[in-house]
């Protein structure tokens, strides 16, 4: 019972969060009602035991990736209203509905689901963080990883994107060029040491 | 022994693509030298391996392996036994003759070294359509020599009626050989071998019905070639190719080969004597029939092509009959008298300036002794007096068939005997005798060159003497052939039907020398004769070129026009225009799509996952719902 | 009133669709990278409810997988998305023509 009204509080609350973002023209209410949106989805994931994806969807969601978003939201000047074009709103929510009813169908529909066998059951003696912990360094070891160094991969790329002076390549660079740039460097940071 | 087998097939071949080396240059004597040379090559070995079967022995070898798939196993083999060898000696003897005589008669050409090139390629063709111990390999050689028959008549193929008489004698030669090919399969679906030895043996165990149809499709091969009622037109027009190439492909050797395939199989034949009576009719009739139209002809290649083609049925009577020696026999001599004949035909060409017609030639005795005398003398051995070659085998024709009972055809090859010995000499008497009415076309008459002459010279001697060989060969092909005797019992009857025929032959040379030898003008078509309507039936070649020209050229031109109009354009055409058009028009109405703007891009995107999703549930469904029904 | 699978799977294809619709309606890039974070969350849900109800982590380590990959593609997509307003001083997808055919 608390389960059923945990859950249709927090998808009404989901699903009105959602909309608010993608039918918002103001950029700071998208963003909030997003961040909103992250949080209650972790309520999903509670309810649901998975305690520790949970937590990983706030830190990361609402922590890193929503700060991230709102320093771009301050560097793009959004103080300026965006005039977004319109172009056939009917086709795209047909479009939508039809990609969910679909989506649901499949999912639903007992031919997938009848299929499905526990590869790496749930230990109810142990907690759930300490059950992800194990399997995710002993089966999903290669994988996880991979994807350290792919988030590696991303940082380096968002700083070499964002950095400065990213209209230049050092690498395509000819010797004399880069000699002459850090020469330029250097006295200027002489100058600065002056005053 | 087995070298000079493979000399004796392989050194026409080295002839060729050495002649073949020069196919572009400008006339070398040497093509023509080399290639004469090594058909000699050939001759002498084919001499050789005669003496050696003559001693009773045959040479078989099997050179290697051609195909071997499954049940099937046909070997590059080669045989020569007594009827081989004596259609070996026949094709290198007249071949020989034909290389060396051509060296002199396209001294002119512009094609000399292509024309030795394709000759000798054709006296290849010809050695393995004899010499090879399947019907597969029969086969090949059988094609082989239609194609040299092709490139040799359309030789000069600047000339439109040349290309066209090639093309003329390839197709009714392939409606024939698609004949002998079922009949081949139909040997090799029965027996599952094609060697003759092994398909000789077996063949009496099979059914009665399969052996007649093998019979019937192996002799409509024969017929094509051969040129038999009614696929006989194109060898008339052949004479368009260059003397020689008749002399040697279109009297001697190829069309010999209808006969040579049914003296081969005479086993099948035997077993079958209804079809062996209707190849005996059918002979007497294109006997009668071809020498019907030499009457009138005023084509002098043409009146020997006819006679070539009776002559052609005399053989077919023979082995009709059941006398395939006697067939056999009369091809090896027909193909000495008749080379020679051709070959002063050309002679007396080269000396008109091409002129074919005999009417405006008369009384060139004068200046061609020579070839005048040969030419007599081969029309003597064609219409069959004694002592010459023709007595001795087309005699042997006429008492085979009055000794087997049957006088219908008898008296037809009787009569035609006559004709032939009108024909014949009526051309030598309008060439040679008369007044030299060439005089008012302007032409200088000469000689041809001495060492052509010479080299005719072995046809004459044969020509003339090749009777004598009756019972030498006799022995010989025997040992293969059924050895049936013909001798009319009561000695009476035979001394006075052969006398009968002999006085009659007479006769009719005498009455074509009378009408013939003193003629004095050109007929222009008004006189009463030519008006008449027999002339103009015979003339006209009994209508039937134009007959096939209503009944199959018109027909299948119009049913082509209407696959080319109706078909091709409109529906394969259309049909291809049309797919690259709905492409086009794809193209062109979607272009739009790709606007270059991510945002219509991504709505695309999403259009196509969801057409996906459509179909993977269609998909599922559709699925789910066959495998519940069939559960 | 028992919670099934099928209540959160619907959830899931109802967010994704707000998401899709996201997708095709933004012209701000800004908000076109808010819309994919919906998608991915809308399948974490799904990943999670159904690791729930088979008893089994794989579903959940999807989702953590699914998270990494939300993470650098924000690092990244930022980077690109400031790159691309230094040169235009636009954040507007309908200028972005340039993969015109």
């Amino acid at each position: 019972m608390f389960e059923a009204i945990a859950f249709y509080l927090f998808a009404a609350l989901t699903i009105g969060m959602f909309t608010i973002t993608v039918m918002t023209s103001q950029a700071l209410y998208a963003l909030t009602a997003m961040a909103a949106g992250m949080i209650f989805i972790s309520a999903f994931f509670f309810i649901l035991g998975a305690d520790f994806l949970g937590v990983i969807q706030i830190i990361v969601y609402t922590g890193a990736v929503m700060a991230l978003y709102a320093f771009g939201m301050m560097f793009f000047d959004t103080t300026r209203t965006m005039v977004e074009k319109r172009e056939n709103p009917r086709v795209i929510f047909l479009l939508g509905v039809l990609a969910a009813t679909l989506v649901v169908f499949i999912l639903i529909s007992p031919i997938v689901s009848g299929h499905l066998e526990a590869r790496y059951p749930i230990d109810a003696a142990v907690g759930n963080s300490q059950a992800i912990g194990m399997i995710l360094f002993t089966k999903y070891l290669v994988p996880f990883e991979v994807a350290a160094v792919m988030l590696l991969v991303a940082m380096i790329a968002g700083i070499v994107l964002a950095g400065k002076k990213m209209d230049k390549s050092l690498t395509l660079m000819a010797e004399e060029e880069i000699a002459r740039i850090s020469a330029i460097q250097t006295s200027q940071d002489a100058k600065e040491g002056v005053h | 022994m087995e070298i000079y087998l493979y000399i004796a097939l392989f050194a026409p071949l080295v002839g060729s693509l050495f002649a073949a080396l020069f196919g572009a240059t400008p006339k070398t004597m040497l093509t023509g030298i080399v290639a004469s040379g090594l058909l000699f090559l050939s001759l002498v070995s084919s001499a050789i391996l005669l003496n050696y079967v003559m001693m009773g022995h045959t040479v078989h070898v099997e050179m290697m392996t051609w195909i071997a798939t499954g049940d099937l196993y046909i070997p590059y083999g080669f045989v020569v036994d007594q009827v081989s060898v004596v259609m070996m000696m026949v094709v290198t003897i007249v071949s020989t003759v034909v290389h060396v005589y051509s060296i002199g008669y396209m001294d002119h050409d512009k094609g000399f070294n292509r024309f030795f090139s394709y000759l000798s390629a054709f006296v290849f063709s010809m050695m393995v359509l004899v010499m090879s111990d399947n019907f597969a390999g029969l086969f090949i050689g059988w094609e082989g020599v239609g194609l040299c028959s092709w490139l040799l008549i359309g030789f000069w193929y600047h000339k439109e009626s040349a290309t066209w008489a090639a093309n003329e004698a390839f197709i009714m030669n392939r409606i024939a050989d698609l004949a002998m090919l079922i009949g081949i399969f139909i040997i090799y679906w029965n027996i599952g071998s094609l060697q003759y030895d092994v398909v000789f043996a077996e063949i009496a165990n099979l059914p009665m019905p399969i052996i007649t149809w093998i019979g019937i499709f192996l002799f409509i091969g024969a017929m094509g070639k051969s040129a038999q009622f009614p696929l006989h037109t194109w060898l008339a027009d052949a004479m368009e190719g260059p003397t020689p190439v008749s002399a040697l492909i279109h009297a001697a050797t190829m069309v010999t080969a209808g006969v040579y395939l049914v003296v081969r199989a005479n086993p099948v034949y035997d077993l079958i004597p209804d079809v062996g009576l209707f190849i005996a009719s059918l002979g007497a009739f294109v006997a009668i029939f071809a020498a019907s139209m030499a009457l009138v002809n005023r084509d002098m290649k043409r009146i020997i092509a006819y006679s070539t083609l009776s002559q052609l049925g005399y053989m077919f009577v023979a082995a009709g009959l059941g006398a395939y020696w006697v067939a056999l026999f009369h091809l090896m001599a027909h193909a000495f008298f008749k080379a020679l004949l051709f070959l002063g035909a050309g002679n007396v060409m080269h000396a008109m300036h091409n002129e074919l017609d005999p009417f405006k030639m008369g009384g060139l005795r004068k200046v061609m002794k020579g070839t005048f005398i040969m030419m007599t003398l081969a029309s003597v051995a064609l219409a069959g007096i004694y002592p010459f070659a023709g007595f001795f085998s087309k005699d042997l024709i006429l008492e085979a068939a009055f000794v087997e009972n049957h006088y219908i055809i008898y008296a037809v090859l009787l009569f035609t005997a006559g004709l032939t010995a009108f024909y014949s000499f009526r051309l030598v008497a309008l060439i040679f005798h008369g007044e030299e009415r060439y005089k008012l076309f302007g032409i200088h008459p000469h000689e041809a060159y001495k060492f052509m002459l010479v080299a005719m010279a072995p046809l004459l001697i044969l020509a003339i003497i090749a009777g004598s060989f009756k019972l030498s060969y006799f022995e010989l092909v025997t040992n293969l052939l059924p050895a049936v005797e013909y001798h009319i019992h009561h000695p009476m009857t035979y001394w006075m039907i052969t006398i009968g025929t002999q006085l009659f032959v007479i006769l009719a040379v005498l009455l074509a020398y009378k009408k013939y030898a003193s003629w004095s003008s050109v007929p222009d078509g008004t006189s009463k004769l030519e008006n008449c309507f027999c002339y103009k039936l015979l003339s006209n070649q009994y209508y039937i070129p134009k007959l096939y020209e209503e009944l199959f050229s018109k027909p299948y031109r119009e049913l082509s026009r209407i696959a080319w109009k109706q078909i091709d354009l409109k529906i394969v055409d259309a049909t291809v225009d049309g797919i690259a058009n709905l492409i086009y028009q794809t193209g062109e109405k979607t272009h739009t799509m790709q606007n270059g703007n991510l945002s219509s891009m991504l709505r695309w995107m999403v259009i196509g996952l969801v057409v996906l999703l459509v179909l993977a549930v269609a998909f599922t469904v559709g699925y789910n719902a066959v495998t519940m029904r069939a559960m | 009133m028992e919670i099934t699978l099928a209540h959160y799977l619907v959830l899931s294809g109802v967010l994704f669709a707000i998401g899709l619709i996201g997708v095709m309606r933004r012209k701000n890039l800004l908000m076109l990278f808010f819309a994919t974070e919906i998608l991915l969350n809308a399948t974490n849900i799904g990943f999670a409810a159904i690791s729930h109800y088979y008893n089994d982590l794989t579903g959940q380590m999807f989702a953590f997988f699914i998270i990494a990959i939300a993470a650098s593609e924000v690092a990244v997509g930022l980077g690109l998305l400031i790159v691309w307003y230094k040169r235009t001083g636009k954040i507007d997808l309908d200028i972005m023509t340039s993969m015109r055919g």
